[in-house]
């Protein structure tokens, strides 16, 4: 049995996803990136060969991918997360006709045909605002631990209208509404339509096409998935390993290399 | 074995185009230090053909910024003039050039002259705001030649359209004013046999421009639109009426027919063949093509080769027998087609597919200037209905490296690069 491996490195968490020539996912891990990014990968990548328990699990290609692909230094080849998030979602949903991955630092619309083939993608620019950063400091401001953040959100009656876009200036404006009497949850779920409504912009770019899959590290805050949803008026395909979508789209590449080295066909990737 | 022929031809034009440049800003620095008098023009009508009659010495500022940013110190012109006072929303040129001036002329290749004259012609706004800070600064005149646009949705008018007539007599009056004002300004006499001789260096240089252009339909490539094209631009604005300007040209011809008979092109192995949309990313200059060059794609083309030579890829040749009319028909076309390759570019890139044979466009708008930036998005969407070409739309800017993100733009140019692959891949499976 052949195995591959994924290893996303975010700017926020890493993610390493090891998959067998069936295309099962076989081990995953998550960790904070940190500062060492080197030594991030690593570790991701080893607690992934841990978490495969008994197997024995002989990974023959390793891809990198995300921010710091460049620093899995043990890996085969690099692809962007772009592509890894297009290939993931097509996998595990294979009606996905459009991504939105929201991670720590960027969030992308990507648009894929039937194949995974990215047909386009857009992302914020050079901005923090409408991405897990601004989830972040809103949390920061509000003095709750970013994993309440969707539950307490959800419990809004009249939410409040987040105008500002920078993910710098939302604390101060968090603190202003704090200081009008409004409660922590209408700020919160106001938060969460302000980023949605960015998310939808970026989409809207690419042009939304269902069916629309949720990938990255946001996709476990439940009040994000709601407000994007209502944003876009579509149900959004989420599974448990969507946050590992860039690691699981990263093992399908290193597979698919795997598979055409035991053809004569050259895979386009390999070429890459 | 590489033969003589071959050292002397391959990579002439880059060569001589680079000494052509110190050359220029060698004139430039002396008569600075002399006190000479200099006009100051702009790329997309720069009026050289009757500037050089009077032998002034054409400062182009466009140039001069670019230059700042090409050697990574236009971050400190940029600071100046925002300490100054102007925003940083400001065109990135306009203020490298004001900074550059409040410094007393130093630039980063030598002294740039004070000017006598400036000329500008409506194919930008901000041109015309520019030029009133050196009207202020400098007390000179400033001389705007107002270019009717192009008339019809679907393309220009032509000698002999009564509209086009008309627009024409309106330019050519606009020039003989500038005349007036250029004998005022250096105490000359204006000299039509001198006007005809300039006129006639400037055909040779639009014809060349041209025939260069077309010819990087060869496979593989003879020349980066980017990096290679901006050295022949530099020449074709600067040169533009002279004889030097017009020998270039010929020789960069012969140089590309060479290449092109040899199959010698610019990359080892040319993968994807791209085309640029908008202005190049200075700060970055090198990197940002080798962000392409490293995947084997290399830019064969570009619509600033057409706007910022201000239309000279139409390769329009004056008729000497009857100077101004044919210079202000030449001005009014050119400078029409320069406008129409930044505001319609969704045309003008579907004339550019034709024949060279393109597997990308990349859409470059950038932050500090609007005029070429707006409307990039439509004629992506409109490019993107009606043709399957591949595109990638990334921003930063031509000046100023606070808002260029190399990080974030190799991401975006890989993902690019790994779908044109996949997409080549699956077209050969079937």
């Amino acid at each position: 049995m052949a195995y591959a491996a994924g290893v996303d490195v975010g700017s926020t968490q890493t993610k390493a996803v090891i998959i067998d020539e069936n295309r099962k996912i076989v081990s995953r891990s998550l960790i904070d990136t940190g500062a060492n990014v080197i030594h991030a990968a690593q570790h991701a990548y080893d607690l992934a060969l841990d978490n495969a328990g008994q197997r024995e699990v002989e990974v023959e290609y390793i891809i990198g991918t995300g921010y710091g692909r460049y620093r899995v230094t043990f890996g085969n080849a690099q692809v962007t997360e772009i592509s890894c998030h297009g290939r993931g979602a097509v996998h595990l949903f294979p009606g996905t006709r459009t991504v939105v991955d929201m991670g720590g630092q960027d969030t992308k619309a990507i648009k894929v045909n039937d194949t995974g083939e990215i047909v386009d993608f857009c992302m914020n620019d050079k901005c923090a605002a409408g991405t897990g950063r601004f989830l972040g400091a809103a949390a920061a401001a509000l003095d709750i631990p970013l994993n309440d953040l969707g539950d307490t959100a959800l419990r809004y009656t009249k939410p409040v209208r987040i105008s500002t876009t920078c993910t710098v200036f939302a604390e101060s404006e968090v603190l202003s509404w704090l200081g009008k009497g409004k409660k922590i949850e209408d700020i919160l779920w106001g938060v969460h339509q302000s980023i949605a409504s960015r998310s939808a912009g970026l989409l809207r770019r690419v042009g939304i096409e269902d069916q629309v899959t949720f990938t990255g590290g946001v996709t476990r805050n439940v009040a994000m998935v709601r407000a994007i949803e209502e944003r876009l008026e579509t149900k959004l395909n989420i599974s448990e390993d969507s946050h590992y979508m860039g690691a699981v789209g990263a093992a399908l590449f290193a597979l698919d290399r795997i598979l055409s080295s035991r053809s004569p066909r050259d895979s386009v990737e390999a070429k890459a | 074995m590489v033969s003589d022929k071959h050292e002397e031809l391959v990579g002439r034009g880059n060569r001589e185009g680079a000494q052509l440049f110190r050359d220029w800003f060698g004139e430039l620095s002396h008569t600075a230090e002399t006190g000479g008098q200099a006009a100051y023009v702009f790329v997309m009508g720069s009026l050289n053909e009757i500037l050089k009659t009077f032998d002034l010495p054409v400062v182009f500022p466009e140039i001069n910024s670019l230059q700042t940013a090409v050697r990574r110190v236009a971050h400190e012109y940029l600071a100046e003039a925002e300490d100054y006072g102007y925003s940083p929303d400001i065109c990135g040129y306009v203020k490298a050039d004001f900074a550059m001036l409040q410094r007393g002329g130093d630039h980063p290749m030598g002294q740039v002259p004070k000017p006598s004259i400036a000329v500008l012609t409506n194919a930008c706004n901000t041109y015309i705001k520019w030029a009133e800070i050196w009207e202020r600064m400098f007390e000179i005149p400033v001389v705007t030649i107002d270019i009717p646009g192009t008339r019809e949705a679907d393309g220009q008018t032509w000698s002999g359209h009564v509209d086009f007539d008309n627009d024409r007599r309106y330019v050519e009056a606009q020039l003989r004013e500038l005349i007036t004002t250029c004998e005022e300004v250096t105490g000359k006499k204006f000299d039509i046999d001198k006007l005809r001789e300039v006129l006639h260096h400037a055909n040779g240089i639009s014809v060349g421009w041209k025939k260069v252009l077309e010819l990087n339909k060869t496979r593989p490539s003879l020349f980066n639109a980017l990096t290679d094209g901006t050295i022949f631009l530099g020449v074709a604005n600067g040169f533009r009426g002279t004889a030097t300007g017009s020998a270039y040209f010929e020789r960069l011809v012969e140089e590309m027919e060479y290449k092109a008979e040899h199959g010698i092109g610019t990359l080892t192995e040319e993968l994807y063949r791209l085309i640029f949309v908008g202005v190049p990313c200075y700060p970055i200059f090198r990197r940002f093509n080798e962000m392409f060059t490293e995947w084997g794609g290399t830019f064969i083309h570009s619509t600033y080769l057409w706007f910022a030579s201000g239309g000279t890829n139409r390769g329009f040749e004056y008729d000497t027998a009857r100077p101004i009319e044919s210079l202000a028909e030449g001005v009014l076309i050119s400078v029409r087609d320069a406008m129409d390759s930044m505001f319609h570019q969704d045309r003008v890139l579907a004339d550019m597919i034709e024949g060279y044979h393109v597997d990308g466009i990349i859409y470059h708008p950038i932050k500090s200037c609007r005029t070429v930036s707006t409307g990039l998005a439509d004629a992506r969407r409109y490019l993107s209905k009606h043709h399957d070409v591949p595109s990638l739309f990334i921003e930063s800017d031509m000046m100023d490296r606070r808002v260029v993100s190399e990080a974030q733009m190799k991401n975006r140019i890989d993902a690019f690069f790994e779908g044109l692959a996949s997409r080549r891949q699956q077209a050969t499976i079937g």
